[in-house]
């Protein structure tokens, strides 16, 4: 599907964590919004019953995604529409610039669509000579900056006022503009609004799609949303698949769930949710890309599916303890974050992405802020499961990915121990979970430890393992073995002896029940 | 192009019966349908709501509207205020001397550049949603198409407190039938536009109006 390789997370995290201006204006930004969030999502009482609403009308929709298509496409063609079908980014993107060129038009406005994004729509357009002009504040910023967004709603998150200042100088004028940014984006609105006035075809994306009545709706705070959806002759929308409801009834969950997540509003600003056109009032001509372009291969997983419910509301990049670390970028994908972690490999088949569901600490925040119930981290283990199956078997299996190659390349491009990791790992998983079943076989393995550590630690730390498992202290120290483990002590306080020892538990116990009383269980000293 | 649906459809199915069949929806109509507070109440709210955007709001009676819209207007520098065709003209005789009315008509259009040089708009509204204090336009009698409430710098907007319903649901339930039946197109605003995108400081005035200002009409 590519032709080379996508840089891994582990790769790109580094730099990213060692910019220092990166990570004090992510670290400002997601505590700001998160603390929004929190209040506004508390005043709603219902809050957990409307995520269960919104959680089984997603199910719903996926479940008979096909009738509700087809019912959308009636819909919307009843409406006065054009409903068109891409398979994949190659056929959105050529469709966009057909739809275009009929228009007669060399200059589209955006609205801010990470769908477009996914599918390169902005470089497709350029190369057939047709500018993409981005209306949002931050996609402005970052189009002007030659980069790509780092989030989903606040985009241009990891740049501060003067470097903003500085491209708007540049790109923008006037030489004297100040880095406030109600300065700022007074510039952006009088650059934008000759844009506006003149644009003949605008294209966006959808936050919904109502089958029952074709119903689309674009979900903002600027008003160029509202521009780029009202003033143009021609409006084409690129929304995915997964973007249909079924019901008009449907939407009020949404309303009430997007804008508390998302930006910590009770509403944003502006919600346009339009039916095909409307005579004498806006666009007179509406098309409907529906793009699937990895899925239906995301459908086709009953665990990983769920990923196709999100709304894109952003909660979970910013209660990711990894994203407020690294940012967006790190991730190399147009969805980065948790939501992404799941949502990338599975777009795009097992091979590219695979490190991505790694790129968690499993915490389980993101799937409790997640306003429609993803259960992140039981995808993410689930993920994580296929990449580690998919190199055991040398990549066998995988469809259509080149991942084969691919894995050989990343595993290059890991520290030295590391081609040979995988079948290391496994005997270490193995010889460890023996350790585990076998308390006296365990505390012998902690007395050799503690007795060999010396050579390692330093102050109750071991700063650098050797060997393969170097990886494992390339970014932290380890806690060194201490002098009396918990077992130990528990010993010595004599609480164990009412309980019976067990000896070498027999296999299969697993780390269910405590039948050798507690502490008789291995555990991290 | 067909060809591309049928694609499509066929991995879709092939999707679902490799997926197996679905967990039927379950706790669904847990959430409110309405809200529970009396009428004084749900027009407070609202009108606290709408201020929290920073949107002025001010509460008048219909047979005294002037006493309201006028200093509104005088208040800003406002000399030529558009309206839709259908405003109701008892509105337009509440409006102070001296601005000029570009009217909307179904025949003459205002272009684009002209609303865009209008130093405000009036207009009603369909609803209004206490408890996020939002209005919501559907086009409908004195409202105008889209780009009225878009364009000009400052909209003045006019909400019958019989229009105020408390939450979203109502408020979608109220809409469904001009959706359902001539496709009415919707926009809901709560407050005037604005961005957070430059170090998440808010700024209001982006593209759509800098100011919205609300005058909530009560009738004994």
């Amino acid at each position: 599907m590519r032709s080379r390789p996508l840089p891994t997370f582990p790769s790109t995290a580094p730099s990213a964590l060692g910019d220092e201006q990166l990570r004090a204006n992510l670290r400002k930004a997601t505590t700001t919004i998160r603390r929004k969030r929190a209040s506004v999502v508390q005043e709603l009482p219902d809050w957990e019953e409307l995520r269960a609403r919104a959680r089984a009308i997603k199910e719903g929709a996926m479940a008979e995604l096909d009738r509700h298509l087809l019912k959308l496409e009636e819909s919307v063609t009843a409406a006065g529409g054009v409903v068109h079908w891409a398979a994949d980014a190659a056929e959105a993107t050529r469709l966009v610039g057909d739809l275009v060129s009929a228009a007669g038009a060399r200059e589209v406005v955006k609205v801010k669509s990470i769908t477009t994004d996914e599918v390169g729509l902005n470089e497709a357009l350029a190369a057939r000579g047709i500018a993409a002009v981005e209306t949002d504040l931050a996609e402005l910023i970052i189009q002007l900056a030659g980069e790509s967004s780092s989030h989903f709603l606040v985009p241009a998150i990891h740049k501060n006022r003067s470097q903003i200042r500085d491209l708007f100088r540049e790109h923008l004028g006037p030489p004297d503009l100040s880095d406030e940014p109600g300065d700022l984006a007074e510039a952006a609105r009088l650059h934008l609004r000759q844009r506006f006035l003149k644009a003949q075809v605008a294209v966006s994306g959808a936050n919904f799609a109502v089958a029952e009545t074709g119903t689309v709706g674009v979900v903002e705070s600027e008003g160029n949303g509202r521009m780029c959806l009202t003033l143009p002759r021609v409006l084409i929308t690129l929304m995915g698949i997964e973007k249909v409801l079924p019901r008009l009834g449907d939407l009020e969950v949404f309303l009430q769930l997007l804008p508390r997540s998302a930006t910590g509003e009770r509403m944003n600003p502006y919600t346009s949710l339009w039916t095909g056109v409307t005579p004498g009032d806006g666009p007179q001509e509406f098309h409907l890309i529906l793009l699937d372009n990895g899925r239906t291969r995301v459908l086709a997983d009953p665990v990983g599916r769920q990923a196709l419910h999100c709304i894109r509301c952003s909660a979970c990049l910013n209660i990711c303890p990894v994203y407020e670390r690294v940012g967006g970028h790190a991730y190399h994908a147009p969805y980065p974050g948790p939501i992404g972690s799941i949502l990338m490999p599975q777009l795009l088949g097992p091979g590219v992405h695979d490190s991505l569901p790694f790129a968690s600490t499993l915490c389980g925040a993101c799937a409790e802020v997640c306003p429609v119930g993803i259960e992140i981290p039981r995808v993410l283990l689930h993920l994580r499961a296929r990449a580690s199956q998919g190199r055991v078997k040398g990549g066998g299996g995988v469809p259509g990915s080149g991942g084969k190659e691919e894995i050989r390349e990343r595993e290059r491009a890991l520290p030295s121990a590391a081609p040979s990791a995988p079948l290391l790992e496994r005997c270490l998983f193995r010889v460890g979970g023996w350790l585990l079943r076998r308390p006296r076989a365990y505390r012998w393995a902690l007395r050799l430890g503690r007795r060999l550590q010396p050579a390692l630690a330093e102050k109750g730390w071991i700063p650098r393992l050797p060997g393969m498992g170097s990886g494992w202290t390339l970014g932290r120290d380890l806690p060194a073995l201490p002098e009396e483990s918990f077992q130990e002590w528990w010993e010595r306080e004599g609480c164990g002896r009412a309980a019976s020892p067990t000896g070498d538990g027999s296999g299969g116990e697993g780390n269910r029940g405590a039948r050798g009383g507690p502490g008789r269980k291995g555990g991290p000293p | 192009m067909s060809r591309e649906r049928e694609r499509i459809l066929a991995a879709i199915r092939r999707a679902q019966a490799g997926a197996g069949s679905p967990t039927p929806p379950c706790g669904t109509e847990g959430h409110r349908q309405a809200g529970s507070l009396d009428r004084a109440s749900v027009l407070d709210r609202f009108v606290g709501r709408v201020e929290d955007y920073r949107a002025k709001v001010t509460r008048g009676s219909s047979s005294a509207l002037y006493r309201v819209l006028a200093p509104a207007l005088a208040a800003r520098p406002v000399r030529r205020l558009v309206v839709p065709a259908d405003l109701p003209e008892a509105w337009v005789l509440a409006l102070p001397p001296g601005i000029e009315i570009l009217r909307d008509e179904p025949g003459a259009l205002l272009s684009h550049g002209q609303l865009s040089a209008a130093g405000g708009v009036l207009t009603g509204c369909a609803l209004g949603i206490a408890e996020t204090g939002t209005l919501v336009l559907d086009g409908g009698a004195g409202q105008g198409r889209r780009a009225l409430t878009l364009l000009p710098d400052y909209h003045l907007c006019v909400i019958l407190a019989s229009q105020v319903v408390e939450t979203v649901p109502e408020a979608m339930d109220r809409l469904a039938p001009v959706v359902r039946s001539r496709g009415a197109p919707l926009t809901f605003v709560s407050g005037p536009s604005a961005t957070s995108d430059i170090e998440l400081s808010r700024v209001e005035g982006v593209h759509g109006p800098q100011t919205l200002e609300v005058v909530l009409v009560e009738d004994a």
